[in-house]
């Protein structure tokens, strides 16, 4: 592996994908279309993607659902599973402009880390999940579109009031970079 | 704390085999069952685990709980698969048998129904198995044997982080939510689903702001240690394999063989009595 795989990355990939574990198991709004369910975990992983970059994005999303799939008994879904994974990446690349542990997350990174939130959302759920589920599982295709609608929007409006609140409070909590001016 | 991936400690022999043949086995078998709609093969699974589960001295009470969670998951998914193609069936054998009409464009067809029987067969040929590997797989031995079958031992040691983490992160976000109600956070069903939101983002906030703590804390205690320095390692849960993992292991390998063979020569995943 190279360099950026570094201990704190893995750290970061077995802690994010405890969280996500936690936050997708135990603060589930459940939805009307079955195995659906209304939860706040992808704002955690957006999070953890801005942070930690795609690798770890990647990682923590394919872990972490796999872990809530095999802990609720109704099997691994490796087609969603894969689809969170996705995100996590997707969302690590696009927003690898932002730096949070600079203090700063302002009104551009604010559209930034929006804009492509809700990109990731409708790549993953729109396309990755419903093809690979059709490919995997040879369901019919209006079940599955739909099923990837309902969770993408949920998904996405969680993830812009979740998300963003997280990152504001994270960056909050560091200092700014040049925040300090030499002295004459 | 609840024992949440439901590993249930009794000696027996699938409780003996390698936490990596059984992985290898999981992927194999569940492979085996997504590929194929082959109702032959689709009867013969569920039997075989049923089997297993008795083999494994796993009781019915240990799982009925998630085998609910299945029941209801399995009704849901095919009312589903229903309401959005009545007509999904005979678009897959060809022919069209009807048997009686409900309302409007809902008609009950002969294809469909084997279709649906398929779908629940499919279900009943996989979740059981995952069921099982849950109960019998120590957690940590599955870190370990995720290394053996070839991933990297960072990787392996992500996911042993994540197991080892879960029963803490949840203590801690149970502590967090108890102080916040008593600040007054509303999380019930009286709020309306944007404040729930709000609400629960106060939870999250010093949950996220003490985990990155932690992750701080471990890398550098890992770090100390000289983690990653060493291209292999060693695992404290890590067995030698037995003659019983090579013959799972063979079964396994020869029943997905049968599986993607008898699409090869049908050429078609669907197996068709009509």
């Amino acid at each position: 592996m190279n360099a950026k795989f570094s201990v704190k990355t893995i750290v970061a990939i077995g802690i994010g994908a405890a969280l996500f574990f936690v936050c997708g198991r135990f603060i589930a709004i459940p939805s009307p279309v079955p195995n659906t369910t209304i939860t706040i975990q992808y704002g955690i992983l957006a999070f953890m993607a801005v942070e930690f970059g795609p690798i770890a994005g990647l990682l923590i999303g394919l872990i972490g659902h796999a872990l809530i799939d095999a802990s609720y008994g109704w099997g691994v879904w490796w087609s969603w599973v894969i689809a969170s994974g996705v995100f996590g990446l997707l969302m690590g690349i696009c927003t690898s402009k932002v730096n949070l542990d600079g203090g700063k997350f302002e009104k551009g990174d604010i559209i930034r880390f929006n804009v492509s939130q809700v990109i990731c959302h409708v790549i993953c759920w729109g396309a990755v999940a419903p093809v690979l589920d059709i490919l995997i599982y040879q369901e019919p295709v209006e079940k599955l579109f739909a099923q990837g609608l309902v969770s993408g929007i949920s998904n996405a409006v969680t993830t812009a009031i979740v998300g963003t609140l997280i990152c504001l409070a994270f960056a909050l909590t560091k200092p700014k970079s040049g925040s300090l001016s030499k002295e004459d | 704390m609840v024992n949440l991936f439901n590993y249930i400690d009794r000696p027996s022999p699938v409780h003996r085999l390698t936490g990596a043949t059984k992985l290898i086995c999981l992927i194999l078998w569940t492979l085996a069952g997504m590929v194929t709609y082959d109702t032959r093969i689709l009867i013969l699974m569920p039997l075989i685990s049923i089997v297993l589960f008795m083999i494994s001295k796993i009781r019915l009470k240990d799982i009925s709980f998630m085998l609910a969670a299945t029941a209801v998951f399995m009704v849901l998914n095919n009312v589903m698969v229903y309401v959005f193609s009545p007509e999904y069936g005979c678009r897959i054998y060809g022919s069209r048998t009807l048997l009686f009409k409900i309302a409007g464009n809902y008609t009950v067809t002969r294809e469909q129904l084997f279709y649906h029987f398929n779908l629940f067969l499919k279900y009943l040929s996989s979740i059981p198995i995952i069921l099982l590997f849950l109960c019998t797989t120590n957690p940590s031995e599955f870190a370990a044997s995720l290394n053996k079958v070839g991933l990297s031992y960072k990787f392996s040691y992500a996911i042993a982080l994540a197991l080892r983490y879960i029963p803490d992160i949840q203590k801690e976000y149970h502590d967090i939510s108890q102080a916040q109600q008593a600040r007054g956070v509303e999380l019930s069903k009286k709020e309306s689903l944007f404040n729930r939101l709000k609400s629960a983002t106060t939870i999250l906030i010093p949950l996220i702001i003490s985990s990155m703590d932690k992750i701080e804390t471990i890398s550098n205690a890992m770090e100390l240690r000289g983690f990653g320095k060493n291209s292999k390692r060693t695992w404290y849960n890590e067995r030698r394999f037995t003659k019983a993992d090579y013959i799972s292991i063979a079964f396994c390998v020869i029943l997905f063989a049968v599986s993607v063979l008898g699409i090869v020569i049908r050429g078609n995943r669907f197996w068709s009595p009509f």
